[in-house]
This record gives C-alpha cells, structure tokens and sequence, in this order.
C-alpha cells in the first residue's frame, strides 16, 4: 500500500476552535483518518518540535495552521512547518485575517502586559513584575518567547498556499477543502477555499431584505426581541452578510443572531471594515449631519464592529503605532 | 507646543502629501477654475478625479493613509446639487461613519476632511487647500512605521536578550 500523504495540525495564537472543528466532522474524521496520515498535531497527539525538525523538508504533504502570529515561538514554528510542507493552509480566521487575536494591533504589548499584569483590579503586583524573555529560578535559566507589538496573519509571516476561512470553519467547508487539495487537480494557489460570494446571497432570509435599506437607528440583539425570519438589516440590526464571505451555512442567522463577519471579505475587496463602513454607512436614512451622527451613535464600537476578525489584514493593520500606548497606564 | 511642533515641522522641511478626491461635476471644475484663474495654492495636493463623491469608496481612504497620505481630502457638489441626486449625501454618510474609525485607528481628524465646493467656487479650493495642507504641516507626519521594520528590530532585541 503505498505510503498516506502526511498532514500536520498546528495552533498559534488561536484559541483551539479550529481543532475542535476538525473534530467536530464526527464520523466523517474516520474517513480523514483513513486517507492521510496525522505526523504532528500537538493538541492531539504527542509528537515534538524536535521530530518534526528531525525530518526531511517537504515531508508533510499539507500543514494547517490555525491562529494568529503573536510572539516568536508562533513565528518559528510558521518558517518550521513552512520548511517541513509541500503546502501550507491558513486555517480559520486568525491565521487568515488576524482574527480576535488581530483587535489587540488597537493598543501595543507594553499596555497589554501592564494592563494583565499591573493594572488589573484583582492583580497584586506591588513590585511591577512582568514576564521577561530570560529569568532564573535557582540554577535554571528560564526561557519565554518574545510578545511582539503586531498581531500578524499568517501569510504576513510565511507564504501560504490556501486559506479556509471561519471562526471556526463549518463542517462542509473543511469536508471540501480537504478533497480540493488531496485531489488530482487542486486549486490555483491563493485560493480561498469557500464560495467567493456575500453571505446574503445564501441567507435564509435574503426574500425579505429591502432593495434600500434605511436606518433611523441601530438596534443590538440584546435590546430588541428579533424576530425569526425577517432580514436582520430591515430589523435595524447590524449584520455583516453583506460585506462577508458565504460558505458558513448561515449559522449564526439560523440561531437568530446578526452575522458577524467571521468569514472575512470576497475575494475583491482588501478591507472588509471599510467596505462595511461603504455597505452601512450609507444607508443611513438621513441628509442631516447631526442626525447622522446620533443614529451613528447607536454603532458603540465601529472598530470591534466592522473589522472584528480581519484589523490585522486590513489596509491600516491597526492603530496607528505612534498613538498605541495608552497614556493612562 | 503646538507652535513649538510647528516650527520644528516646517523647519525640518516636512511637506505633508495629501490625496484629494474630487467629483468631476463640482469640485474639479473648481479647482480647474482657480487654475485659469491664476490663483495660487499651496502644490502639497495630488487630485484624482472621480465621477461623484459618491464614487470614494472608504477603501480608497484607508489605501491612501495606508500607502503614505498625511491627509485626505474628498470634495463633492454641495447637498442638492448631485448630478447623481444623491451620490453627496451617500458620500457624507459614510464619511461620518469612517471618521469614527480614524479616529480609533489615532488619525487626527483633520488628516481627512469632506468639504462641498461648486464649479463656481475656485476661490474656495485654494482656501480649503491652503487651510488643510497647514493644519497637516502643524500635526507632522504621519508616521505610520513600516510594521516589518518594527518586527525586525524587535527580533533583533529578543536574540539579543536570548544569545
């Protein structure tokens, strides 16, 4: 029998859904097992950074790497995996677009380390400590990777083949992308590998959203009963399908909540926040500076709103770093 | 201090660069008219010519800041006027929304600025430019960094802690 294609899992600075997405296609990850060879998932099974550094380069046929790039040790497992691949995959939306991880490129490692370590309201640290690169406990010198400023997505730190994108990506979308890259004709390089249409093309709901929609205000899902099969938009709440990339079965619409934009842009727009800024802004239903700006207020926090999962991929990559560090702390 | 900033900005020489945006109907036939007119204005201004305010889509903003604008400027028919009927109001709309996010991504509002000029108002180009391009010059560059600088040099202090 000839040998299986070898396939790696790695996380960065991801929370683990994407591993628990691989685990969620159920039986059908019988069928994965049966047709690839699992050699490193470190969340599953125990095989080293040294025995992946032992083998050949180019041995793994396919590594998904799910997650952000934060710190140094992401960043040399990244040019590992990179070496040691035929291809490497973005999995899930960090290490496609930044993901959560990516909203931290607001602010920079020292307020973030200050904030966790000093600031917080139930820390004591009188003596300011924070964790260092190097310390020694007695005779051992300890060592810890570096907290970079920048949360990176991963293809500004390597080159990447392929991207599955959500957060975390649905069953389906694993299902075909994983036959799309171990079959005899896979797709050209860069492909992002879910339908490049808007969400709202497949909603459930698409029949009832207005052709112009107009909003007076902004409603959040917690201060209105939704109701259960009227477009969201023509219900005054901010739903992101359409500046999103469809694929994820509308889940998020099937339980009765706003899309969030997890699955980041279509494959023509570079800044999925600025184009949700063009796809809300102006239907504001108002010629009236002032009265623009009070249904405005309704939208609290338009960064964490509009670019939720892709700061980090967006044209700005994030605040300014000049204007990071937080004059409070 | 702001004075101070000032003088140490225009005696550094900082020029800044800014992207201007203007609808074919209104604003450049504006600025085409303070140039038959022989009107003088500050040169720090690069204009692009777009069929409606309208038409400036807020990507076109961020990839202007992003690619080393220190300001943008986006200069429509005033309301009511449109060619289009409404493609200014949109336009407006959408920059009240955008300037709250510059405003979280630490750009200055006066960096971007939306202002409604006619074919008629070629005295006004040359005051708003002026105006902009003064305001800029006293808030600086704008420094954005290059990220991958920043990586590197932080690399390099971590090898260094770490050899």
């Amino acid at each position: 029998m000839p040998d299986k294609p070898k396939v790696a899992f790695y996380w960065c600075a991801s929370c683990g859904g994407c591993d628990e997405a691989v685990l969620d296609l159920a039986d059908k990850v019988l069928d994965l097992l049966a047709t690839v060879e699992i050699v490193f998932w470190p969340v599953a099974i125990d095989y080293k950074r040294q025995d992946v550094e032992a083998a050949p380069d180019g041995f793994i046929r396919v590594a998904f790497l799910t997650g952000a790039v934060r710190t140094t040790e992401q960043e040399e497992m990244a040019e590992l995996l990179r070496r040691k691949s035929q291809v490497v995959v973005a999995f899930g939306t960090c290490a496609q677009l930044g993901g959560i991880p990516g909203l931290a490129n607001l602010t920079d490692s020292k307020s973030i380390l200050d904030e966790v370590y000093v600031h917080n309201a139930t820390t004591e640290n009188r003596e300011g400590n924070l964790p260092a690169v190097t310390s020694h406990d007695r005779q051992n010198e300890l060592k810890l990777p570096w907290f970079y400023n920048n949360v990176r997505t991963l293809d500004q730190v390597i080159e990447v083949d392929y991207y599955v994108p959500g957060c975390p990506p649905v069953p389906a979308i694993i299902s075909q992308a994983i036959h799309a890259l171990l079959s005899d004709s896979p797709p050209p390089k860069g492909t992002v590998l879910a339908p490049d249409i808007a969400l709202c093309e497949e909603c459930p709901r698409r029949e009832s959203k207005p052709e112009y929609l107009a909003f007076k205000h902004f409603k959040r899902p917690h201060q209105v009963l939704i109701e259960q099969d009227r477009c969201l938009l023509a219900q005054e709440i901010l739903c992101m399908g359409p500046a999103t990339r469809a694929g994820c079965d509308a889940v998020c619409i099937a339980g009765n909540m706003p899309c969030t934009g997890c699955c980041g842009p279509t494959g023509r727009v570079k800044d999925q926040g600025a184009k949700l800024v063009s796809a809300i802004g102006s239907a504001i239903d108002s010629n009236d500076q002032q009265e623009i700006d009070r249904t405005l207020d309704g939208i609290p926090d338009p960064v964490g709103t509009f670019y939720r999962y892709s700061l980090a991929a967006s044209l700005l990559r994030g605040r300014r770093p000049s204007a990071r560090t937080n004059p409070e702390s | 201090m702001r004075e101070q900033q000032s003088n140490a900005n225009s005696a550094s020489g900082f020029e800044p660069r800014i992207v201007a945006f203007f609808c074919t109907w209104c604003t450049y036939l504006a600025a085409d008219l303070a140039g038959t007119s022989r009107m003088k204005y500050a040169p720090n201004v690069r204009v692009i010519r777009v069929m409606c305010s309208g038409r400036v889509d807020p990507q076109f903003v961020l990839a202007a800041f992003a690619h080393g604008a220190d300001g943008v400027l986006i200069g429509g028919c005033h309301p009511g006027d449109c060619h289009y009927q409404e493609g200014n109001y949109k336009c407006l709309r959408r920059a009240e929304l955008l300037k709250r996010v510059l405003q979280e991504f630490g750009i200055e509002p006066e960096r971007f600025r939306l202002e409604w000029i006619s074919a008629a108002e070629g005295e006004r180009v040359r005051s708003v430019i002026n105006d902009m391009v003064k305001k800029v010059r006293e808030l600086g560059p704008m420094n954005r960094g290059s990220a991958g600088e920043d990586i590197q040099s932080q690399r390099q202090a971590f090898e260094e802690v770490t050899t």
